[in-house]
C-alpha cells in the first residue's frame, strides 16, 4: 500500500496547500512535498523488484485490485514499480521539492492556487510512472495536462495564453491519437484478453497479436497501431516536427512550470514510448520502423540544436536543447540493444535533473535582471557568482562533460547504437547523433561567453544582487545528484539494465 | 423473513415521495396566505427529494430489481403483469439520477430564487415535474409513458416562464411550450399508429404481438408510428430534430430550471426512449420488417451531437453554450440506442448511455447552477464578462473548471469514464456504422474542449473585469455546486458500483 499512500499524501496535500492562506503556501507546500520525496527515497532503498514490468517481473511495491467490470473486460487499481520506474518516480518527487523551493521568489500572485496544482501535478506524475492498468495510467497522463494548462496560462509570461492553449491542444490531440489506437488495438485482441492490465495485454501482444478487426487485418492493425501510438507519444516528447509547442510552453512557462515540464513532462512521453510502443510490440514489427525511427531521432538531434543556435533568449536556448536531448533518447530506444534502451532511460532521469537545473539557473538570472536575451546582458559572472558557477557547471553537463551524467547517458546511448543489429547503418546514424554534441557545447559556450563573461552590461532598470540562499540551494542539491551519477551511474543503471534486458529478449 | 411487508405500490416509492412533497408544499404555502416562509419552503423540497433519493438507493441496495435468481426480489409490476408501471433496476437507476438533480437544484434555488413572488409555486412545480419524470422512469406502457411525460412536461412550460418580467423567459417558455405541444402530438397519434398495428398499449403485450408475426400486415402502420414515436422522445431529450427549443428555453430559463431541464428531464426521455425501444419494439423482430429503427439512431446520434457541439463552439453567451452542448451531450446518449444495429451486444452501450446521463446529471447541473451563481452576481452573461472570477471566487472556479474537464471529457473526472465506455462499447459492437459513431464521438469530443476550456480560460487566465465589486458567497447554490463537483470526481473512483448497476439494469431490459 506503499504507492497508494504516496500518491494519497501528494493528493490531500495539494488540496490542503490550495485552501491554506497564500502567505504560507509555499512553505507548506515545500513541507509537503518532502513527504512522498522521503517515502520514494525509502522505497529506492527498499526495492525489490526485479525484471521487467511488462514482462513478468517480480514487481516491488505491487498493489492490485478490481476497480470496474465493464462487458468482459476488467479495469484495475493496477500499481507496482520496476527497475524503469522507480528511478522516474524518485526524480518526480525530488524535483518536485526543489521546483516548489526555486518559485518562492518568482511567484507572489494566489500562491496557495499556484502550489497546490504543483502539487496535484507531482501525484499525477508518480502515477503515471507507477501504473500498470492501461486505464489507470491514461488517467493520470491526462490528468497531467489541466493543472500544466493553469500553470502556464495564469502565472505565464507575456503570450502566456497562447502557449497554454498551444500546450494543451498538441497533447491532448496526441492523446486522443494514442487513446483510439490503443483501444482498438485492445478489442482487436478479442479473447485474449480480459483486462486493461499491461502485462497481460502485451503477453497477448507478443503471443499473436491481434486478430481481424473490422475488417482490417491483424498485421496491418498493428502496424496502424505502432505508428499511431509513436505519433501520439513522439508529440509529448516531443520530436521533430511535432516539437512547436515546446519552446512556446517553456518560454511563457513560470521557472518551476519549465523545470517540471523538461524535467518529468517530457519523460512522460519517452517512458510511454518504452512501456508501450518497444516493449509491447515484437521486435519485428518495432524493426520494420527502425530507420524512419532514427531518421526521427537524428533529426531532432541535429535541428534542436540548430535551432537552439539561432535563439537569443536563455529559455529558448534550453527548450530547444530539449528537443535535441531527448532525439539521444529516441536514438537509444530504436537501437534495441542493452546499453541503447538503458542509456536512454538513464538520459531521461539525467537530462531531467540537467535540464531542471538549467532553468532553475535561468530562473534565478531572470529573477535578478528581468530579462532572458542573450543581447542584453553581458558580464553576470561578476554580479551573481554563485548561480552563474552553476549555470556553467549546468551547461558542461548538458555537453557530456565527463563524471557528469550527461556524459554517462550519452556515453551509454552511442555505444548501444553503433553496435545495433536492429538498425540498419546504426553506425551512420550514431556518428551524426554525435555531431549534436559539438553544436551544443557551440551553442551554450557561446551564449555564456556573451551573457556571463566580459564587461559588466546589463539594459534594465532593475538594481541586480546576489541571488538568495533558497533560489541556489535547490541547484545545489541537483548539481550534487548530477555528479554523483555521473561518477557512479551504476546507482540506477544496475536497476534500470535489470529491467531493459526482457525487452530484448534477454541476452545483450 | 420479512418484518414488515411492503405492499407492492410502495414499489413506486421514489415517485410517490416527490408527489406527497409536492402536495405537503401546497399546504405549507397556504397555511399564512400573507407571508412566505421561504428557508420551510426550500427545506421541505430538499428534504423531500433526498427522501426520494434515498428511498431510490435503499430499493437499489435492498435487490429491487435484481432477478430472483441472483438473490434479488426481482421486478415489481403495477396494475397488472406485466403491469402499466415497472420497477427494475434502470427505473430505479433513473430515479436515483432525477431525485439528485431535484436535491440540487431545490437548495440552489433558495438564493436564485429568493426574491421572487412565486418562491412556493416554483417550489412545487419543480416537485410536480419530478415527479413526472420519475414516473417516466417506471412507466411500462404507452399511455402511462404518455402521461408521465405530460406530467413532466406542462410544469416545466411554467417554470421556463416563471420569471414574467423577463422577456427571455417568456419567449423561451412560449418556444417550449408550442414545439412541446407539437411534439406531444406527434408523439400521441405514432401511439395511436402502435396501437392500430399491435392492438396492445402494454409495451411486453405489443413485443408479444410483434413477436407472433401478427402485426406485419401492419408494418407500413407500425413503421409510421415508431417513427412518430422517435418524434416524441427527440423532444424530450432535445435531439435533433426536436432540438431548437432547446437554446431559447435554457438561455430564457431561470439557471437552476434550466440545470433541472437538461439534466433530469433529459435523463427521463431517454429512460423511456430505452424502455420502448428494446421492450415493445425488439428490434430482432422488427429489422425484418424493414423498420430499422437503430439504423434511426445510428443518424441522428451523429448527427446530434455534431450540430450540438458545432453550434457551441460558436456561441459568446455562456448558457447558450451549455444549452448547445446539452444537445451535444444527448448526441452521445442516443449511441446507446444506435448500438442496436449489431452484429455486437448493445448492452454495453447502452449501460455506457446510462452511465453517462448519471454523470452528466452532475456535471451539467453544477455547469448550469454556476450559471446561475454568476447571475446571482449579475457579472453578465458573455465569455468575457466572466473574465477573471477565479481571483473573486477560487472555490466556484475550481468547481466550474472541474464541471469544464469533466463535460469535455478530460480524465480524472467522472465524464471520461462514461465517454470513454460509449466509445469503447461502440466499438465492441463491431459494424461499421458504429465505428463511424465512435469516430464522431471522439472528433466531437476533441471540438468540445475548445469552447469548454475557453470558458476555463476566461474564469481562470483571462484578468478580472476592472471594477467588479467583491462577490457575495450565497450558501445554497454555493453548496449545491461544490456538491456537484465533489460528485464529478467521485464518481471516478467509485465508478465500480455504477456501472454495475447500469450494466445489469440494461442487461435485464434487453433480455
Amino acid at each position: 500500500m506503499i504507492i497508494e499512500t504516496l500518491i494519497a499524501v501528494t493528493l490531500v496535500g495539494a488540496l490542503v496547500t490550495f485552501l491554506a492562506p497564500n502567505r504560507i503556501a509555499g512553505k507548506l507546500a515545500f513541507a509537503i512535498s518532502l513527504i512522498p520525496a522521503a517515502v520514494s527515497l525509502w522505497m529506492f532503498t527498499a526495492f525489490d523488484g526485479s525484471g521487467n514490468a511488462l514482462l513478468e517481473g517480480t514487481l516491488a511495491f505491487e498493489s492490485r485490485f478490481e476497480w470496474i467490470t465493464l462487458g468482459e473486460y476488467t479495469i484495475s487499481w493496477f500499481v507496482g514499480l520496476d527497475g524503469i520506474s522507480l528511478p522516474l518516480v524518485v526524480l518526480t518527487t525530488v524535483l518536485t521539492s526543489l521546483a516548489i523551493v526555486s518559485s518562492w521568489t518568482p511567484i507572489d500572485d494566489r500562491e496557495a492556487q499556484f502550489y497546490g496544482l504543483v502539487l496535484f501535478i507531482e501525484a499525477n506524475l508518480i502515477g503515471v510512472f507507477v501504473a500498470l492498468d492501461f486505464f489507470l495510467w491514461f488517467i493520470f497522463w491526462e490528468a497531467v495536462l489541466i493543472p500544466m494548462y493553469l500553470l502556464i496560462g495564469v502565472w505565464g509570461g507575456p503570450r502566456r495564453k497562447y502557449a497554454a492553449i498551444k500546450f494543451f491542444v498538441y497533447t491532448n490531440v496526441a492523446s486522443l491519437v494514442m487513446f483510439g489506437a490503443f483501444i482498438a488495438l485492445v478489442v482487436g485482441l478479442g479473447d485474449a484478453v480480459t483486462s486493461f492490465a499491461l502485462p497481460e495485454i502485451t503477453e497477448a501482444m507478443l503471443d499473436g497479436g491481434p486478430g481481424e478487426f473490422a475488417g482490417i487485418a491483424g498485421t496491418t492493425l498493428t502496424s496502424v497501431v505502432f505508428v499511431a501510438m509513436f505519433v501520439g507519444f513522439a508529440v509529448k516528447v516531443p520530436v521533430v516536427p511535432f516539437h512547436t509547442w515546446l519552446p512556446d510552453a517553456h518560454v511563457e512557462a513560470p521557472t518551476p512550470a519549465s523545470v517540471l515540464l523538461a524535467g518529468v513532462l517530457l519523460k512522460m512521453g519517452t517512458y510511454a514510448l518504452l512501456r508501450f510502443n518497444f516493449t509491447m510490440f515484437p521486435s519485428d514489427v518495432v524493426s520494420t520502423f527502425a530507420i524512419p525511427i532514427a531518421a526521427i531521432a537524428v533529426i531532432s538531434v541535429i535541428y534542436g540544436a540548430m535551432l537552439a543556435l539561432a535563439q537569443t533568449d536563455l529559455k529558448r536556448i534550453v527548450a530547444y536543447s530539449s528537443v535535441s536531448s531527448m532525439g539521444y533518447v529516441i536514438l537509444g530506444l530504436i537501437a534495441y540493444t542493452q546499453y541503447g534502451v538503458g542509456g536512454a532511460t538513464f538520459q531521461m532521469v539525467s537530462h531531467g535533473l540537467i535540464s531542471g537545473l538549467m532553468f532553475m539557473a535561468v530562473g534565478v538570472i531572470y529573477n535578478a535582471t528581468h530579462t532572458r536575451m542573450v543581447t542584453d546582458m553581458s558580464g553576470m559572472a561578476d554580479k551573481m557568482p554563485v548561480a552563474v558557477g552553476i549555470l556553467i557547471a549546468g551547461a558542461f553537463g548538458y555537453m557530456g562533460l565527463p563524471l557528469m551524467s550527461g556524459f554517462a547517458a550519452e556515453y551509454f546511448i552511442f555505444f548501444g547504437a553503433f553496435g545495433s543489429e536492429m538498425l540498419e547503418y546504426a553506425p551512420i546514424f550514431t556518428a551524426l547523433a554525435m555531431f549534436g554534441i559539438v553544436i551544443v557545447a557551440g551553442y551554450l559556450l557561446f551564449a555564456m561567453q556573451r551573457t556571463l563573461f566580459g564587461p559588466y552590461r546589463l539594459e534594465t532598470d532593475y538594481e541586480v544582487t546576489r541571488a538568495p540562499f533558497h533560489d541556489v540551494a535547490p541547484m545545489f542539491v541537483l548539481l550534487g545528484l548530477i555528479i554523483a551519477l555521473g561518477v557512479a551511474p551504476e546507482l540506477i543503471f544496475d536497476m534500470i539494465r535489470d529491467a531493459v534486458d526482457p525487452i530484448l529478449g534477454g541476452e545483450l | 423473513m420479512e418484518p414488515i411487508a411492503l405492499p407492492d405500490w410502495a414499489a413506486l416509492g421514489p415517485a410517490l415521495v416527490l408527489a406527497v412533497t409536492a402536495l405537503l408544499l401546497f399546504v405549507v404555502d397556504a397555511v399564512n396566505p400573507r407571508k412566505t416562509n421561504r428557508p420551510l419552503i426550500a427545506g421541505t423540497a430538499t428534504v423531500g427529494s433526498l427522501a426520494a433519493l434515498a428511498v431510490a438507493v435503499w430499493y437499489l441496495l435492498a435487490g429491487v430489481g435484481t432477478p430472483t435468481g441472483e438473490g434479488g426480489r426481482g421486478e415489481f409490476h403495477i396494475f397488472g403483469d406485466p403491469g402499466q408501471f415497472v420497477i427494475d433496476e434502470m427505473a430505479l437507476f433513473f430515479m436515483v439520477v432525477v431525485a439528485v438533480v431535484t436535491a440540487m437544484v431545490a437548495v440552489a434555488s433558495y438564493d436564485y430564487m429568493h426574491d421572487h413572488a412565486y418562491f412556493a409555486s416554483y417550489y412545487s412545480l419543480v416537485l410536480l415535474a419530478a415527479t413526472g419524470m420519475a414516473t417516466m422512469a417506471a412507466a411500462n406502457s404507452l399511455v402511462t409513458i404518455f402521461i408521465a411525460l405530460e406530467l413532466a412536461s406542462l410544469p416545466s412550460y411554467a417554470l421556463v416562464a416563471i420569471l414574467k418580467d423577463n422577456r427571455g423567459s417568456v419567449e423561451g417558455g412560449l418556444k417550449y411550450f408550442l414545439v412541446g405541444a407539437l411534439s406531444s402530438a406527434v408523439m400521441v397519434y405514432g401511439i395511436s399508429l402502435v396501437y392500430g398495428a399491435t392492438g396492445h398499449l402494454q409495451l411486453e403485450a405489443i413485443a408479444e404481438v410483434i413477436a407472433a408475426g401478427d402485426a406485419e400486415p401492419y408494418s407500413g402502420l407500425l413503421g409510421l408510428g415508431v417513427l412518430m414515436l422517435i418524434g416524441g422522445f427527440a423532444f424530450k431529450t432535445a435531439s435533433v430534430p426536436f432540438h431548437f427549443w432547446a437554446p431559447e428555453a435554457y438561455e430564457g430559463a431561470p439557471a437552476p430550471v434550466a440545470a433541472f431541464l437538461s439534466s433530469a428531464s433529459k435523463a427521463a426521455g431517454f429512460v423511456i426512449a430505452f424502455r420502448v425501444f428494446t421492450t415493445a419494439l425488439p428490434i430482432g423482430d422488427l429489422a425484418p420488417m424493414g423498420i430499422d429503427w437503430a439504423t434511426v439512431f445510428v443518424v441522428l446520434a451523429i448527427v446530434t451531437m455534431t450540430v450540438g457541439n458545432f453550434a457551441a463552439a460558436v456561441q459568446e453567451n455562456v448558457k447558450r453554450m451549455l444549452a448547445y452542448s446539452s444537445i451535444g451531450h444527448a448526441g452521445y446518449a442516443l449511441i446507446g440506442l444506435a448500438g442496436f444495429v449489431g452484429p455486437g451486444g448493445s448492452e454495453l452501450v447502452m449501460s455506457a448511455a446510462m452511465m453517462h446521463l448519471l454523470v452528466y446529471g452532475f456535471m451539467n447541473t453544477g455547469a448550469f447552477l454556476f450559471v446561475g451563481l454568476a447571475e446571482y452576481w449579475g457579472v453578465g452573461r458573455t465569455f468575457e464578462d466572466y473574465n477573471g472570477l477565479a481571483t473573486q471566487a477560487p472555490i466556484a472556479c475550481s468547481a466550474l473548471a472541474v464541471f469544464m474537464f469533466s463535460l469535455a471529457g478530460i480524465p480524472p473526472f467522472g465524464g471520461f469514464w462514461s465517454k470513454y465506455f460509449l466509445f469503447t462499447g461502440a466499438l465492441s459492437v463491431g459494424s461499421t456504422a458504429m465505428i463511424a459513431v465512435a469516430a464522431a464521438l471522439v472528433v466531437n469530443s476533441a471540438l468540445s474542449l475548445y469552447y469548454y476550456s475557453r470558458l476555463v480560460k476566461a474564469v481562470w487566465i483571462e484578468d478580472p473585469v476592472p471594477g467588479r465589486e467583491g462577490l457575495s458567497q450565497p450558501v445554497g447554490l454555493y453548496a449545491a455546486i461544490v456538491f456537484a463537483a465533489v460528485m464529478t470526481v467521485a464518481v471516478l473512483p467509485g465508478f465500480g458500483p455504477i456501472a454495475d448497476a447500469a450494466t445489469s439494469a440494461a442487461t435485464a431490459l434487453i433480455a
